[in-house]
C-alpha cells in the first residue's frame, strides 16, 4: 500500500464524477476521424502520382481519387448522427465561434470537397467529354457542366488540364493535412483530458491517416483486381507498400512516443493514463493495437522490404498487412476517442463503455455508415472508370 | 315577527349582477399587472432591485465552506427541483471524502448526494481518521474552456461573469462536456443540448440567492456581490483566510472558491 502521495492512494476509491459515467463521444466519433483518415491517405497516393510524378502509382492514382471522394461524401454522416440536435448543424457555418477549433470544420470540409471534386473532373475530362458526346437530354447537360462546357481534347488542352491538376493537387495536400490535422487538434486541444492533451495528437492522427488510406487502396486494388480476374501491377503494389512502410514507421513511432512521454514526464494525472493503458485498455491497446496490429505488420513490412519474395506471396502479404493496418488505425481511434473518455476527471476512477446495437450511434448504424461509401464508389465506377488500363482495353 | 319574502325577480337580477361582478373582478385580477411573485420574497442580494442592472459593473463570487457542509443533500434537491434535472445528471452534487489512518482516500457520491449521506460507508476495512463533504457545481471560470471550444457560440460568458448556455443555439456536439475539467456539464437526455449549473442567474437578476445557497442549512454555500463591501463573500475573499480553487493548474481561473478544502480534493 502506498502513502497518500502515491498514485494507488488516489485511485483507491475508484470514484467517477457523476456526470462522467456516460461516454458522450462514442462510436460515431471513432468513425469520423477514421473516414477522414482514409480520405487523406488515399489522397496522398494520388498526390504522389499527379504532383510528385511517382509513375509506378499510375494504376491506382485515379482509383485513389474516387475512393477519397466516396469517403469524403460520407465524412459528415457520423457527425450528424452524433449531434444531439442535428437539425441545427448549419449553425456551425452560420454562427461559427472563432475561438473554437471545431468551428472550422464546415469550411475546411467544404474546401476539401470542392478541391477534390475539381481534381476528379479534370482527371476524367477525357472520359466525360466522350460521355457527353454519346448522351442526350438532361444527362448531356450534366456532362456539359462536368466538362466545364469544353470538348477540346487537343494536346494543348490536355496539357493545360495536367497543369491544373498539378495545381489543384498541390493545394489539396495542405488542405488534406489541415482537414485531418485539425481533427487531431480537436482532441489534442482538450486540456481537461490528459491522454488527449498533447501536441503530438495531430501528428499521430496525420500519420495514422496516411497508413489507413494507403492500406485501404492496396487492399481494395488487390481484392477488386482479383475478383475481376485482372492482373495486379507488381511495381505499383511495391511502391504502395514502401510508402506504407514509411508512414507506418512514423505513425507507430509517434504513438509509442506519446505513451513514453507520459510515463517519462510523469506530469499531472499521468497515473490516470498509466492506469488506463494497463487497466481498461490493457487488451485493446497493448494486445490489439500494439502487439497484434502494429508489431506483426512492422515485421511483415520489414520482410516485404528486405527479402525477395514471389509475386503471388508478396501480393498476399501486402493485402494481409493492409487489412491488419486498417484494423490497427480503427483500434487506435477507438482507444483515443473512447479510451480517453473512460478516465473520469475525478482522477480517481474509470467508467465503462458498452456499445449498443441499435440507435443512432449503435453498431448497426456504424455498419451502414461504413457501407455507404462503397455504394457511392459503385455508382461512381459507372461514370468514372477506376483503372487506367480499362480505358486502354476499351480503346482496343 | 313578519318575514318578508323577497321578490324572486329581484333575487335573480341581483344574483346575475353578483356573478357578473365576480367574473369581471376575477378576470381583472388575472390580467391586471401585479407585483411579481418574487418581489414578495425579501431581497437576498442587496443593491439589485429597484435599479438598472448595470451588467458591466457587476461581479459575483461563490464560496463553498467545506468545514460547514454536513452532506444533507438539500442543495441537490433544491437544484433538481429548480431545473427539473433528469435523473442521472447533475448540475450540482456533493461528494463524501473518507480518509483512513493509512492515508487512503475513499470518495463516493451515490446519486450525486441527492439522498443525503444518512449512513456511513460500510465497505471500508480500516479505521477512519476523517470525513468531510465537498459540494461541486459550475466553477464559472474566467478563462472557461467550454466557452472557448463551443463551435457555435451557444456557451457564452456574460459581462457580469456568468457562463451560460443558449439552449436554442446549442447543437449538442458535447465538445464543451469534454473540455470542462470539472465535469460540471452533461447532455440533457430530453432536450439533447448541453446543460450545467448557472448559479441560478435568473434568480440573481431578481436579487435572489441561488436555490442551493438559499436552502443550505449550515451556510456552507455562500454567494454574493463582490461590488458590495458588506457582503459575506467580499469579506471572506478580501480577508486573510486561505481560499483555494479546483484544478488551479488548468489555468481556468474559477470564480468558485473553496474554504477549508483539503489537498485530497480534486
Amino acid at each position: 500500500m502506498e502513502t497518500a502521495h502515491g498514485p494507488a492512494a488516489m485511485l483507491i476509491s475508484n470514484y467517477v464524477f457523476p456526470n462522467d459515467l456516460h461516454v458522450h463521444w462514442s462510436m460515431m466519433i471513432v468513425l469520423y476521424p477514421y473516414i477522414t483518415g482514409l480520405v487523406d491517405g488515399a489522397f496522398i497516393i494520388a498526390a504522389l502520382y499527379y504532383l510528385f510524378d511517382v509513375k509506378t502509382l499510375k494504376p491506382v492514382a485515379r482509383f485513389s481519387l474516387l475512393f477519397a471522394l466516396a469517403f469524403l461524401c460520407c465524412a459528415t454522416l457520423p457527425l450528424l448522427l452524433h449531434l444531439g440536435r442535428p437539425e441545427r448543424n448549419l449553425n456551425m457555418l452560420l454562427t461559427p465561434s472563432p475561438s473554437s477549433a471545431m468551428a472550422g470544420f464546415g469550411y475546411i470540409y467544404a474546401v476539401s470537397m470542392g478541391v477534390l471534386v475539381f481534381i476528379v473532373l479534370f482527371v476524367y475530362r477525357e472520359d466525360l467529354v466522350e460521355l457527353r458526346t454519346t448522351s442526350k437530354g438532361w444527362l448531356q447537360l450534366l456532362y456539359r457542366a462536368m466538362t466545364f462546357d469544353s470538348i477540346d481534347l487537343s494536346k494543348d488542352a490536355l496539357e493545360l488540364d495536367r497543369k491544373i491538376i498539378r495545381f489543384l493537387v498541390g493545394i489539396g495536400i495542405p488542405i488534406a493535412v489541415v482537414l485531418h490535422g485539425y481533427v487531431g487538434f480537436i482532441f489534442g486541444g482538450v486540456k481537461a483530458n490528459p491522454t488527449w492533451s498533447t501536441p503530438l495528437m495531430p501528428v499521430i492522427f496525420l500519420f495514422s491517416a496516411c497508413v489507413s488510406g494507403i492500406s485501404a487502396i492496396i487492399l481494395a486494388y488487390i481484392v477488386i483486381r482479383k475478383i475481376k480476374g485482372r492482373s495486379i501491377d507488381h511495381g505499383c503494389i511495391k511502391t504502395c507498400i514502401k510508402t506504407l512502410t514509411l508512414f507506418f514507421i512514423m505513425a507507430f513511432a509517434f504513438e509509442m512516443l506519446e505513451v513514453f512521454s507520459h510515463s517519462y514526464l510523469k506530469s499531472g494525472y499521468h497515473h490516470m493514463v498509466e492506469g488506463l493503458l494497463n487497466g481498461p485498455l490493457a487488451s485493446s491497446f497493448w494486445l490489439w493495437q500494439v502487439k497484434i496490429c502494429s508489431v506483426i505488420p512492422l515485421f511483415t513490412l520489414g520482410v516485404l522490404g528486405i527479402f525477395r519474395i514471389k509475386t503471388t506471396l508478396y501480393n498476399f502479404l501486402a493485402a494481409a498487412v493492409s487489412g491488419i493496418l486498417l484494423l490497427q488505425v480503427l483500434i487506435m481511434r477507438w482507444n483515443v476517442v473512447i479510451g480517453g473518455q473512460l478516465m473520469s476527471k475525478s482522477a480517481r476512477g474509470y467508467t465503462q463503455f458498452h456499445p449498443e446495437w441499435w440507435g443512432r450511434e449503435g453498431i448497426l448504424a456504424v455498419i451502414i455508415v461504413m457501407a455507404i461509401p462503397f455504394i457511392i464508389l459503385l455508382v461512381l465506377s459507372r461514370i468514372f472508370p477506376f483503372w487506367e488500363t480499362d480505358n486502354e482495353i476499351k480503346a482496343k | 315577527m313578519k318575514i318578508l319574502n323577497p321578490s324572486p325577480k329581484l333575487n335573480r337580477r341581483s344574483f346575475i349582477k353578483k356573478v357578473l361582478n365576480g367574473t369581471i373582478a376575477g378576470s381583472l385580477y388575472l390580467v391586471w399587472p401585479m407585483k411579481g411573485v418574487s418581489l414578495e420574497i425579501p431581497e437576498q442580494i442587496p443593491g439589485i432591485r429597484g435599479k438598472d442592472y448595470d451588467i458591466l459593473n457587476r461581479e459575483f463570487a461563490f464560496i463553498v465552506d467545506i468545514t460547514r457542509c454536513i452532506g444533507c443533500g438539500s442543495c441537490c434537491v433544491a437544484d433538481k427541483r429548480e431545473y427539473n434535472v433528469p435523473d442521472g445528471n447533475y448540475r450540482t452534487w456533493v461528494e463524501r471524502y473518507v480518509k483512513g489512518f493509512s492515508d487512503n482516500v475513499y470518495v463516493d457520491s451515490p446519486n450525486g448526494g441527492l439522498d443525503g449521506y444518512q449512513h456511513p460507508r460500510t465497505d471500508i476495512d480500516e479505521k477512519i481518521r476523517d470525513t468531510f463533504f465537498v459540494p461541486k457545481l459550475c466553477n464559472m471560470c474566467r478563462e472557461a474552456p467550454c466557452v472557448q471550444v463551443c463551435p457555435v457560440g451557444a456557451t457564452f460568458k456574460t459581462p457580469d461573469g456568468f457562463v451560460l448556455i443558449d439552449e436554442k443555439r446549442c447543437v449538442g456536439c458535447a465538445y464543451c462536456i469534454q473540455a470542462c475539467p470539472y465535469s460540471a456539464r452533461f447532455l440533457n437526455p430530453v432536450t439533447k443540448v448541453a446543460e450545467k449549473c448557472t448559479w441560478c442567474y435568473h434568480r440573481v437578476r431578481k436579487g435572489l440567492l441561488p436555490a442551493c445557497v438559499e436552502v443550505c442549512p449550515t451556510g456552507a454555500r455562500k454567494f454574493g456581490s463582490m461590488k458590495d463591501k458588506t457582503s459575506e463573500v467580499y469579506k471572506i475573499l478580501k480577508g486573510p483566510g486561505v481560499l483555494t480553487v479546483l484544478k488551479k493548474e488548468m489555468g481556468t481561473w474559477p470564480a468558485l472558491y473553496y474554504e477549508g478544502a483539503r489537498r485530497e480534493v480534486i
